[in-house]
């Protein structure tokens, strides 16, 4: 019988914020600008803490990789109900080149260190949208992988799940330990109540260095520009179907 | 970016003119560069949590719905249900009784927020919350037990009725009586303009039991259903349309003397300590207003374009955005020493808590008229919100002690040493 889970959150720039791209175009600009959870994290908290509920797992831990600011994200998930917290502390220069696979590295160690039966990431960032990182685990622990769930079933050591995918929904069968990522369907994450996140004050948030885990944090990818994407041209406006062609051709489309 | 375009939280804007309701108000909610008028500058990390789940609550399940409410004088209670869920029902009310044992300041900040979704939903949740504290302050353990928990998860709706047709600003001449006969009180009298009035189940009275004058005045608590208990018409109101408002009618009423709050004559004191904090909360819904208006106005002066040009390069119109921003931040500041005031009882938190509800609620109401005004012609139409908040806003200038009221009490602060 499964006893915990582990669930990744990222501070990410809020959906809501236009962003603007730094002028020397090596990113965007993060100073100043508000940020929270990660959407899909929320609903990966939320997954977690509702397998707590109906007593599928016991304990559920919630970690963050980052500098210092990322403890509000720890605290918010602690607020919707996770049991406590672990701060991996990166800052600086590693934190500007933290990628999928170096935060999949921290994932499996901790899974292994927690002795996780179940690890829950959000499907992708909405900062990178990269949409890597739990394969990755997955990968590094050896586990099975249910991503894009939209749905999650615990029956003894086995999940069912029902993915979104291009053609439609797709249940596969898993065996524990296993790695799922959530996709948007999954459930709709709970608002935090005022007791709660009072109560969140008290709960435990650890603080681990990537060192102490034995991971190393140097990164394959080098960020060369950052530029924003092209503002939308007028479109042209033909004639007749023969002109469309000869346009389509000109530009090479065709 | 791209993965998040379905569920309807995450819709991103494009063009102003003709959008659905849900776009106009998720922009409320843009939040930006962090700038001057950011209402979570100055706050603990623990308040901007608070903060967080009342932004997002207004967003999400009021300001969709804000308009359907004034329009249809919707009552909004399973929606009012599901903020007490999260502990907005008994905010400042012990936690041994169902609160959440947050202090005046957080309530303010909560408010605030919550405001931003619909002002008049929110007005009557501090309304709620203030008759909440004052029976958990000023009741016995019994009282404070039979009503308290129902009324943090509102499964019980409270009303505040204080005002009489002939006593409204002169609160302390007011008529209704209550006669000891027995072990009860018989309460004869009528009470003007309740919220809620109807429509709750417990009514918090002020009723005379003595003689004249504010030492003769008692709280009594009247629970919905009691013979001789009864209501006036559903008053037709140019804004608060999502709370319903009558008169409420006592005759030949009899309440149990075990009804009574604190010690008879002790009720005026009760009510206008009750109204210390009510004030603070009115204001904070003034603010939420305020802060939508100035960004509402704000990002339509970047979408309009007149004369070649947005609006939003027209040094007049910036110059008077900055000005709005700069009285809201005033009002804010005031509004939340005061809280702070008051939580830590301090000598000035009367006086405090007049000014600040003088002051933030006739600057806000300027603040968005101003953000009408700015939408022009737009600004008028029932299909954008600024009209809304200007008119909710209005009635904050008169209730729960009028302006002119809370400069008396500043006066008299002022003048108590000659």
């Amino acid at each position: 019988m499964s006893s915990r889970v582990l669930v990744g959150v990222k501070r990410v720039i809020d959906y809501a914020v236009k962003i603007r791209v730094k002028p020397d175009r090596s990113g965007v600009v993060t100073d100043g600008v508000k940020h929270s959870m990660n959407p899909f994290c929320e609903i990966a908290v939320e997954e977690a803490v509702k397998l707590r509920e109906k007593k599928l797992i016991k304990e559920v831990v919630v970690v963050s990789c980052g500098p210092q600011q990322v403890m509000e994200t720890i605290r918010t998930a602690l607020a919707m109900g996770a049991d406590r917290g672990i701060h991996v502390e990166v800052t600086g220069k590693e934190y500007e080149t933290l990628g999928p696979l170096q935060v999949s590295k921290i994932m499996a160690a901790l899974a292994k260190k927690e002795e996780a039966k179940l690890v829950i990431l959000g499907k992708q960032a909405i900062d990178d949208d990269c949409n890597q990182t739990g394969q990755m685990t997955a990968a590094l622990l050896d586990w099975p992988q249910g991503t894009f769930a939209s749905e999650v079933t615990i029956d003894g050591d086995k999940i069912k799940i029902v993915r979104e995918i291009d053609g439609g929904l797709e249940t596969i069968q898993i065996n524990m330990p296993a790695v799922v990522t959530a996709d948007l369907r999954l459930n709709t994450p709970r608002y935090a109540t005022l007791p709660n996140i009072m109560k969140a004050k008290k709960k435990k948030i650890a603080n681990v260095k990537p060192a102490d885990l034995g991971v190393d944090l140097t990164s394959r990818i080098e960020t060369v520009s950052v530029d924003d994407p092209p503002q939308r041209l007028a479109g042209v406006k033909v004639e007749t179907v023969d002109d469309l062609v000869a346009k389509l051709k000109e530009a090479g489309n065709i | 970016m791209a993965a998040v375009g379905t569920l309807s939280r995450f819709v991103r804007l494009s063009s102003f003119v003709g959008k659905s309701r849900r776009l106009i108000f998720n922009r409320i909610q843009r939040r930006g560069i962090a700038s001057c008028i950011d209402p979570s500058l100055g706050l603990t990390d623990e308040q901007k949590e608070f903060q967080k789940v009342a932004f997002d609550f207004a967003a999400n399940e009021m300001a969709p719905h804000m308009a359907e409410w004034d329009e249809k004088e919707i009552f909004p209670v399973e929606c009012m249900r599901k903020a007490a869920q999260l502990g907005f029902g008994g905010i400042y009310t012990q936690p041994e009784v169902g609160g959440s044992g947050l202090s005046r300041l957080d309530t303010s900040v909560i408010f605030e927020a919550l405001s931003t979704g619909c002002v008049s939903t929110t007005a009557y949740i501090s309304i709620h919350n203030m008759c909440n504290w004052m029976i958990d302050t000023f009741g016995n353990t019994e009282q404070r037990e039979r009503y308290c928990p129902d009324l943090c998860t509102m499964d019980k709706l409270a009303s505040y009725c204080l005002t009489e047709p002939g006593a409204g600003s002169d609160a302390a001449s007011l008529l209704t009586t209550a006669q000891l006969k027995g072990d009860h009180y018989v309460l004869n009298g009528s009470k003007a303009f309740i919220s809620g009035g109807g429509d709750t189940d417990v009514y918090v009275v002020m009723c005379r039991t003595g003689g004249k004058g504010a030492k003769g005045i008692s709280c009594v608590v009247v629970e919905k259903g009691t013979p001789g208990l009864g209501f006036g018409k559903k008053e037709k109101k140019v804004g608060w349309n999502s709370q319903p408002t009558r008169a409420v009618i006592f005759e030949d009423c009899a309440v149990p003397v075990t009804n009574r709050l604190g010690a008879e004559g002790q009720g005026f004191s009760i009510a206008m300590k009750g109204l210390n904090g009510g004030r603070i909360n009115i204001a904070s819904c003034s603010l939420g207003a305020a802060h939508a208006c100035v960004q509402l106005a704000r990002d339509h002066l970047c979408v309009r374009k007149q004369f070649g040009e947005p609006l939003s390069s027209n040094q007049f119109l910036q110059f008077k955005l900055a000005e709005m921003a700069t009285k809201l931040v005033a009002s804010r500041l005031l509004v939340r020493e005061a809280a702070h005031a008051l939580q830590e009882n301090r000598p000035d938190a009367v006086a405090l808590c007049s000014m600040a509800k003088l002051f933030a609620t006739d600057e806000c109401f300027t603040i968005c008229n101003q953000a009408l005004q700015m939408h022009g012609g737009y600004g008028y139409l029932k299909d954008y919100a600024v009209q809304q908040f200007v008119r909710d806003i209005r009635v904050h200038q008169i209730l729960e002690g009028t302006n002119e009221v809370m400069r008396l009490i500043i006066a008299r602060d002022l003048l108590m040493d000659s």
